[in-house]
């Protein structure tokens, strides 16, 4: 059991990058002491609470507030009247995307609830306690509307419209009458009609795959305090304190420098905290009652009305010559995408083949809305759900041919140059080195124990830039500070920190990074997407660059020589050139403490729009055995490798392979959103929510391939997402090798895997 | 605004008399693992609490000739660690130790799992199958009820207004005895049981003398499953014998399809839990140490 490294193209370049020191928020949460969002109070404030609808799908009638108003304590009750209605506008949150004109129905329902769970009202009062009271006097007049959860039925003539407004975009012919499917979506390349003609074997199978949580620790919770001049102060728990400031000036109406974010510690987002819920209610109310406002969702708050990842369903067809080489691919995905349009179907559908070099292309999707919470992001949204239907597939294939699974796929890995059925031509990527690394591995070498069955599967996420600004600061003592403006879901402190003290040749320890509020910082794209260590990074290292440069220009001042030779080295500024040797070197201490005499404070600015994230593939290998007479897992070995570009912090790379492995291995097996005949959530909890538990699951083992990115610095690529994207596919092969049953629908809980395996018994039976 | 009364009790006649002043508004706090949970989601809005952790025999365990007595308040934690009780009854044990988490065994109590009325709770099918008797104190003196004639209905006991749980005893049982537990949980921990079997059993030469079997989960109430221990006694536990006491499990089985599992999942599981926990009990009559409850 071991953590490996294939690290040819960094080993022993590099100081600080590549080692794995403690991060700097780590004694702070070990300890107790971080603030996250709950954690936040302020002298004299109000407790929000919102009152949600109990139906899947009703028309608000009217809503009474006036006895609610009228209880001693309760300071203000608002509903969807208090925020002006917003236009028919995209905007980008994260990797996903959403509506305006959706977002302020969503944080409050306007004309229609469409979930349950669904914020009707919300009151603030003087505690928790007159707040509950007052959302019982709350009357809401309700016309309940037949609702519809399921996907495929929202998409059949006559299913119950949530949206008369909506018509299909990219349907063909146009759409002329309303409809549950907000778009389709298409991506061909070559001709996949012609390319499964030639093929010698061709698997056709369909999947389906439920909605699942993120399942962050940390409930929603915030902290806002408006001032009579209009400056309002809010502490939330977000990935992305800049985009709550933009959402929420849109949904009061007031400018943006008037909102001042700072992000507490979070307690896991995984791409669900990069939207708004509490943070528009909690500052309006703040705005109508003049004192601080503090909301917390309950965890069944979170269950019902916090964005899950979307379930669907997925059709695969792949055709392929004897030798297995695949001649053509179709996926077909159709997706939830919750209350409100904007599923994750388009990188599902973009994702489905990205990992293979294939001729022959055909995908096509459908987003769909159901009377279901709107989906949000979470780790490679919607790449899972596709990855699961196309790997599996990849895994019948193999059978078919009894090929070995990943030599199956070292024939048809994507290489650079391999151009994707949705446009884009590869770079350097690391696909075959990541397949290879699994084949070389002793978990893979090592025989399959008896009555036990091993999958393999792969998976592929785009990555992104975006957005990011940084300052570098240095102190009277020579001692540094960077500011960087994304929450830290992920030891980035620790990455941004390492790659500052490489770039100026410092100690670790003498470089403290900071995650400054929104004033205090320029504007930062969301934490998601594998961002920040790559983006934030890149910023990070021109800041430092960028003070590097100033520190020279100093230097050339004490020597009175040209700035252009002076050259900075192991933390210092050395004369080089014609007048190497001529001055003793000025370390960082040293130019800090004449600062005053030379040009004043030494700071490093830098901001950017980052382009050039280099994609990420990750192939995972799983030992399980099932009990064929209560269909319960059990995981015995799990690997998870993947091209990593640099692992700036080992440990945390590690830590993302490992988290997004464990959150697959939920999805494959128990997790899932269980509705009622009334459309109503039943498992809102952790109890019959089931994700896995430490006991679940082995230490999951990891290998880091390292194929650096080209387009960065330090060669860093995005880890955070591909590691959930092969898992479910993963267990659902090595259940299929251990069983002989192939299963098709998730979870593969242990009701729905013994119902499979009695069903497949006397066929099992025959065949020994 | 409803206010909610503290009173903490040093006697059992003190607890019932607080009980009985509350009148049907009074709950017994033992370690408030459900209780607490309870009136935090609104499912249970007490008038007045009645701590009895400060009563010493309902929070103590006692052996007397061969029977132990488990004062109700005891946390699981605390039965884990008695050798003494845990080699009598290592099935009553280890389903007393799956209650909720390790952490919350600290103050969980098997009175209070008992209590509770859980038709899924996991040391009722145990208890069951030990033959347990419910030593109940109330305004009208002392009764002893049989475990399984204890709760009526999910959420429901037999106690009347007034009435408290003070203690379980688990009788004397001959040489050649042992029991055990075994639940159905999707996960490994953390969980709740889709179907617990609790199988008691005396063997003689072999062959099954006595047996007792408790099924939880799969009824409005866990049940006493006679039919089951009828097909194990006389037997060598052969595979027989052993098929027809699953299923009588499974013919007892009065299961609803719901979010924890289906109608015909519960019904199998419940067959295949008997099998595998009489062979359990039947190896630790014969010296065989068993550990870890996942049935797998």
């Amino acid at each position: 059991m071991s953590h490996q490294e294939h690290r040819p193209n960094t080993e022993g370049k590099y100081k600080w990058i590549g080692t794995r020191p403690d991060r700097p928020d780590g004694a702070d949460k070990v300890t107790g002491r971080a603030r996250f969002g709950a954690d936040f109070n302020l002298p004299g404030q109000l407790i929000g609470k919102v009152l949600r609808s109990p139906h899947a799908h009703a028309v608000i009638k009217s809503i009474d507030t006036s006895k609610a108003l009228a209880l001693s304590g309760v300071k203000a009750v608002i509903t969807a009247k208090d925020f002006p209605d917003q236009p028919n506008l995209i905007v980008p949150t994260g990797e996903m995307q959403v509506n305006m004109r959706d977002i302020t129905r969503n944080i409050m329902a306007r004309e229609k609830a469409l979930y349950e769970g669904h914020p009707v009202a919300a009151v603030a009062a003087v505690s928790e306690a007159v707040a509950k009271q007052a959302l019982a006097l709350i009357k809401v007049d309700y016309k309940v509307l037949p609702h519809v959860i399921d996907v495929a039925e929202a998409m059949k003539p006559g299913a119950p419209i949530l949206h008369d407004h909506l018509l299909t975009e990219g349907a063909s012919p146009p759409a002329t009458k309303p409809s549950n499917i907000a778009k389709r979506i298409e991506f061909k390349k070559g001709d996949a009609k012609a390319g499964f003609a030639q093929a010698e074997v061709v698997i056709e199978k369909d999947y389906t795959t439920q909605a699942v949580h993120q399942g962050y620790i940390e409930p929603h919770a915030t902290l806002a305090s408006a001032a009579e001049d209009g400056q309002i102060q809010v502490w939330s728990t977000t990935q992305g304190h800049f985009q709550v400031r933009g959402f929420c000036a849109r949904l009061l109406g007031v400018d943006t420098s008037q909102i001042r974010v700072t992000p507490t510690e979070i307690g896991g987002g995984f791409g669900g905290k990069t939207v708004v819920y509490l943070e528009p209610l909690a500052m309006r109310l703040s705005q109508k009652t003049g004192k601080p406002v503090k909301m917390t969702m309950a965890r069944e708050d979170v269950f019902r009305a916090s964005g899950p990842a979307p379930g669907g369903n997925v059709k695969v067809k792949i055709g392929a010559m004897k030798d297995g080489r695949i001649v053509a691919a179709e996926c077909i995905v159709e997706m939830q995408a919750g209350a409100f349009p904007g599923s994750p179907v388009g990188p599902a559908c973009m994702c489905s083949f990205a990992c293979y070099d294939i001729e022959n292309v055909y995908i096509e999707g459908f987003d769909v809305v159901s009377n279901r919470p709107k989906v949000a992001a979470y780790r490679a949204p919607g790449a899972p759900i596709s990855a699961w239907a196309v790997e599996s597939t990849m895994d019948i294939l193999a059978q078919r041919l009894d090929m070995d699974p990943i030599d199956l796929r070292l024939k048809n890995a994507a290489k650079a140059g391999t151009k994707t059925a949705y446009g884009v031509t590869f770079n350097t990527i690391g696909m075959v080195e990541t397949l290879q690394a699994v084949k070389d591995s002793e978990h893979y070498k090592s025989p399959v124990k008896p009555g036990w069955g091993r999958g393999v599967a792969a998976g592929f996420w785009f990555n992104i830039g975006a957005d990011s600004s940084a300052a570098s600061h240095v102190g009277e003592d020579g001692s540094v500070t960077v500011i960087s403006g994304n929450p830290d879901i992920g030891g980035s402190r620790a990455s941004l920190a390492l790659m500052a003290a490489e770039e100026l040749g410092v100690d670790y320890n003498k470089v403290r990074p900071i995650i400054a509020d929104t004033a205090s910082i320029g504007f930062n794209f969301v934490t998601g997407g594998s961002r920040v260590t790559f983006a934030t990074g890149l910023a990070v290292v021109n800041s430092v660059r960028d003070m590097i440069r100033e520190l020279k220009v100093r230097a050339a001042k004490i020597w009175k020589i040209d700035p252009e030779a002076v050259i900075w080295e192991n933390g210092m500024a050395k004369p080089a050139g014609n007048q190497v040797g001529t001055f003793e070197p000025l370390s960082l201490a040293d130019l800090a403490a004449q600062a005053g005499r030379t040009g004043g404070p030494i700071n490093g600015h830098a901001q950017l729009n980052v382009t050039g994230a280099g994609p990420g593939f990750g192939v995972h290998c799983v030992d399980l055995k099932v009990d064929d007479d209560t269909g319960c897992v059990t995981v015995g070995r799990y690997t998870a490798a993947q091209d990593v570009g640099t692992a700036i912090h080992p440990s945390y790379v590690e830590g993302q392979l490992q988290g997004g492995a464990v959150q697959g291995v939920g999805w494959a097996l128990n997790e899932e959103y269980i509705y009622n005949a009334q459309g109503k959530l039943e498992n809102p909890g952790f109890l019959d929510y089931r994700m896995p538990v430490a006991s679940d699951l082995p230490k999951i083992e990891t290998i880091l391939v390292e194929v650096p990115n080209p387009q960065h610095p330090y060669g860093v690529r995005g880890v955070g997402e591909v590691p959930i994207v092969p898992p479910i596919a993963a267990v659902g092969n090595a259940i299929a090798r251990a069983t002989g049953v192939r299963m098709v629908d998730l979870p593969m809980s242990p009701p729905r895997l013994s119902a499979a395996l009695d069903a497949a018994r006397p066929r099992r039976m025959a065949a020994e | 605004m409803s206010e909610v009364q503290y009173q903490s009790a040093k006697t059992v006649k003190e607890a019932v008399k607080m009980m009985q002043a509350a009148k049907g508004k009074g709950y017994i706090l033992a370690g408030g693992t459900d209780l607490l949970v309870q009136m935090k989601s609104g499912a249970r809005t007490p008038g007045v609490i009645v701590d009895v952790k400060k009563i010493p025999e309902m929070v103590t365990v006692t052996e007397k000739n061969g029977a132990f007595t488990i004062g109700a308040a005891t946390p699981a934690a605390v039965l884990g660690e008695n050798k003494k009780l845990r080699k009598a009854w290592p099935g009553v044990i280890e389903a007393c130790n799956l209650i909720g988490s390790t952490q919350v065994q600290g103050r969980a109590s098997a009175g209070g799992n008992l209590c509770n009325a859980s038709p899924a709770a996991d040391s009722v099918p145990a208890l069951v199958a030990a033959g347990c008797i419910v030593n109940v104190a109330g305004p009208n003196g002392k009764r002893a009820v049989p475990v399984e004639k204890f709760c009526i209905g999910p959420g429901k006991t037999s106690l009347k207004t007034g009435e408290i749980v003070v203690s379980l005893t688990l009788p004397k049982r001959p040489k050649g005895s042992s029991d055990a537990y075994l639940r159905l949980i999707p996960r490994t921990e953390m969980d709740i049981a889709v179907v617990g079997v609790g199988v008691s059993l005396t063997m003689k030469g072999g062959t099954v003398t006595d047996a007792r079997v408790g099924l939880g989960a799969v009824a409005p109430t866990v049940l006493l499953v006679e039919n089951a221990a009828k097909a194990l006694i006389g037997s060598k536990l052969d595979d027989a014998a052993l098929d027809a006491a699953a299923d009588a499990c499974s013919a007892a089985c009065r299961p609803i399809d719901d979010k924890r599992g289906t109608i015909k999942y519960r019904t199998k599981i419940a067959g295949v839990l008997l099998k595998r926990s009489a062979l359990i009990a039947r190896d630790r009559i014969n010296g065989v140490e068993h550990r870890g409850h996942r049935p797998v």
